[in-house]
């Protein structure tokens, strides 16, 4: 693990405005802050804060205005949307709220897609999404297509696709919104548990406490800038 | 492999709509096909017609007749090598409605020039000796149950009266261009009943077909034959049996032109139905697709895979189509086999089926692919997160 020098992701001075027929909203004004290799960080905020799009500028799914966001050393921002679409393959694992799985394939295809993009052969491949689908506790369930399994067996599912092209980051983005309490706290032993032992760096954006309180450190987003009121939990 | 069994998935999302999809492609590629077949069909005596063959008549119309010793000043032209008299005899069997071509030609030249036609040794043997007999086709002998020994009875339209005849040879095609619904009587038996029921009429005949040493020559032997008759009472027009059979079918050209028309126009229609169903497959997959791209697949592969469905569903329904259109064509083929004795679906035809299915599914599929492929990411999830 990298010593605190050599930040897992930093951002620094990123402005993001969004334009709405003639008004333009500044979402983020000049936000910078580091996270560390191997950090567990909850987002919070009010809706509307930006912390989605925050967390879309550091995944490399949106583009700043200005600022520079250095992950790994490589400024993001400066590469094309193809470099951009390959370093996402490799380095970021996306978990979504609404899990975002493809409903017509089973939860091993599903798993193993993303590994299209890489050079694995078709057999390695299945092996890959075969692990990561019984490191979540699925591996009783890979036949199963998205629709027969329940809210928390999909985002579990969503979570081996995550890590199944073994990212160094995670992003997710209110991955228990749309959980039950008891669901949620499963998936959020899982992350927890994948921070701790696989050493991922996180990057969860949430409104729940409850989810909060499992992260190492709590940061707020207000009206486009980064509060001082950072929580330090666990570490 | 994943991404063939993604884009076949793909398909059981929507099961009755892309079902419907796949049905609509697949009538409209087997009414494209006979439609096709139909005009195939229409200059099916054309194709059929001998480059070797020339066809003589009286150049003011068809309708007037030749003097019959034309046949000996023709055949003096260079290059001729046979020459035949034929005249359309129009005869009704009992009603019009069972319509079939019968001619009255010299038999003595007539299947010399008309090598295509099969017929025993035996049975054409009998056919020369009996005067009132006569040769039909096999696909008529069939439609009436007629056998050699038979006695046919036609009503004379043109030339009055009824005139009994008696089936003494059934003739094969040669190829399946040949058409097999014909009846061929003894010109003699035609001019000598003539001679006594209305001697003006005698000796004349409505053509002459001509054979002819080379194709190559056929326009100067035209000429060379035309120009004896000039500025005689009965002046002629010789041409190719192509031109003559193109005379015929160029009097309806703006039907076929009309059923030409129809076919494109069930392509069009087809087309939108097609583009329809792509389009609403790939805008409710949009949120799918901005995941996708997320995970790192470039705009090229959800292309990839809205053409790929697209495509298949064009595929699966012009197979069905074409399929199809073998039994479709066969039953309507014997269903109106006394206007079209050649109703046979070429390979043209089916490969102009699979070129307009594969045009459709491209067609169909592009739009929708060009949109897939430039979602925006972090816009496509904000509408469904
Ligand atoms: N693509 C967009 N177009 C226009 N406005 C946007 C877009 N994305 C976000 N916004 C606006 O930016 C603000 C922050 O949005 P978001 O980052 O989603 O907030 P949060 O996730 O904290 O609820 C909101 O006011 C939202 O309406
Ligand atoms: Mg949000």
């Amino acid at each position: 693990m990298n010593g605190p020098a050599s930040p897992a992701i930093e951002l620094r001075d990123v402005s993001k405005s969004y334009t709405r027929g003639q008004q333009t909203v500044a979402v983020l004004q000049g936000v910078s802050f580091r996270i560390e290799p191997g950090e567990f960080l909850a987002l919070m905020g009010p809706s509307g804060s930006g912390k989605s799009t925050l967390l879309n500028l550091i995944a490399g799914i949106d583009r700043v205005d200005s600022g520079a966001i250095l992950v790994g050393g490589t400024d993001i921002t400066t590469l094309t949307e193809g470099e951009l679409a390959y370093w996402r393959s490799r380095s970021v694992g996306f978990i979504f709220q609404f899990y975002n799985l493809i409903p017509v394939l089973n939860a091993l295809e599903n798993v193993e897609l993303p590994l299209l993009l890489s050079p694995l052969s078709r057999r390695e491949r299945r092996e890959h999404a075969r692990a990561a689908l019984a490191l979540v506790g699925l591996a009783d369930r890979m036949d199963h297509r998205p629709g027969e399994l329940s809210g928390g067996q999909q985002q579990r599912t969503a979570i081996a696709r995550a890590i199944v092209t073994d990212p160094d980051i995670l992003v997710a983005d209110e991955p228990t919104g749309d959980l039950d309490r008891s669901s949620a706290k499963d998936i959020l032993d899982l992350m927890a548990g994948l921070n701790e032992s696989l050493g991922k760096t996180i990057v969860m954006v949430t409104h729940d406490p409850r989810a909060a309180e499992r992260a190492h450190l709590v940061r707020s987003l207000e009206k486009g800038l980064l509060t001082n009121a950072d929580l330090h939990l666990h570490s | 492999m994943l991404t063939f069994i993604f884009i076949l998935k793909n398909l059981s999302r929507h099961r009755l709509r892309n079902a419907l999809t796949i049905l609509g492609i697949a009538m409209s590629v087997l009414s494209f096909g006979l439609l096709r077949t139909t005009v195939d069909a229409w200059y099916a005596g054309v194709e059929a017609s001998s480059s070797t063959r020339l066809v003589t008549r009286n150049a003011i119309s068809l309708i007037f007749p030749l003097p019959i010793h034309y046949a000996e000043q023709i055949r003096g032209v260079e290059g001729v090598t046979t020459v035949c008299a034929g005249s359309w005899f129009g005869g009704v069997y009992i009603d019009e409605k069972n319509f079939f071509p019968n001619f009255a030609v010299d038999t003595r030249t007539y299947f010399d020039l008309y090598p295509e036609l099969r017929l025993a040794e035996n049975q054409k043997a009998d056919f020369l000796h009996d005067r009132k007999g006569c040769v039909i086709g096999a696909k008529l002998a069939e439609r009436f149950g007629w056998k050699v020994g038979d006695q046919v009875t036609l009503k004379g339209t043109i030339y009055p009266g009824n005139w009994d005849m008696t089936v003494r040879a059934i003739y094969h095609g040669r190829d399946t261009h040949v058409d097999e619904t014909q009846l061929l009587f003894h010109w003699d038996y035609l001019n000598e009943t003539l001679k006594k029921t209305s001697p003006s009429r005698a000796d004349q005949t409505g053509f002459f077909i001509i054979g002819i040493d080379s194709g190559d020559h056929a326009a100067e032997i035209s000429r060379a034959v035309d120009q004896r008759f000039a500025n005689s009472l009965a002046e002629t027009l010789t041409e190719t049996e192509k031109a003559f059979q193109m005379s015929f079918i160029s009097m309806s050209g703006a039907i076929v032109t009309a059923i030409q028309l129809v076919s494109s126009l069930v392509v069009l229609i087809i087309l939108a139905v097609a583009a329809n169903t792509m389009a609403m497959s790939a805008r409710e997959r949009m949120g799918e697709f901005a995941a996708l791209k997320a995970l790192g697949f470039g705009g090229g592969y959800l292309a990839l895979l809205i053409m790929g469905e697209s495509l298949a569903i064009a595929g699966i329904g012009s197979a069905l189509g074409c399929a199809l259109t073998f039994p479709a064509a066969a039953a309507f083929g014997s269903a109106v086999s006394q206007f079209f004795p050649i109703f046979q679906v070429s390979h043209t035809t089916v490969l102009l089926q699979g070129i307009a299915a594969l045009a459709v599914g491209v067609a169909a599929g592009i739009a929708p692919a060009l949109r897939a492929s430039h979602v925006g990411i972090a816009q496509a999830m904000r509408r469904i997160g």
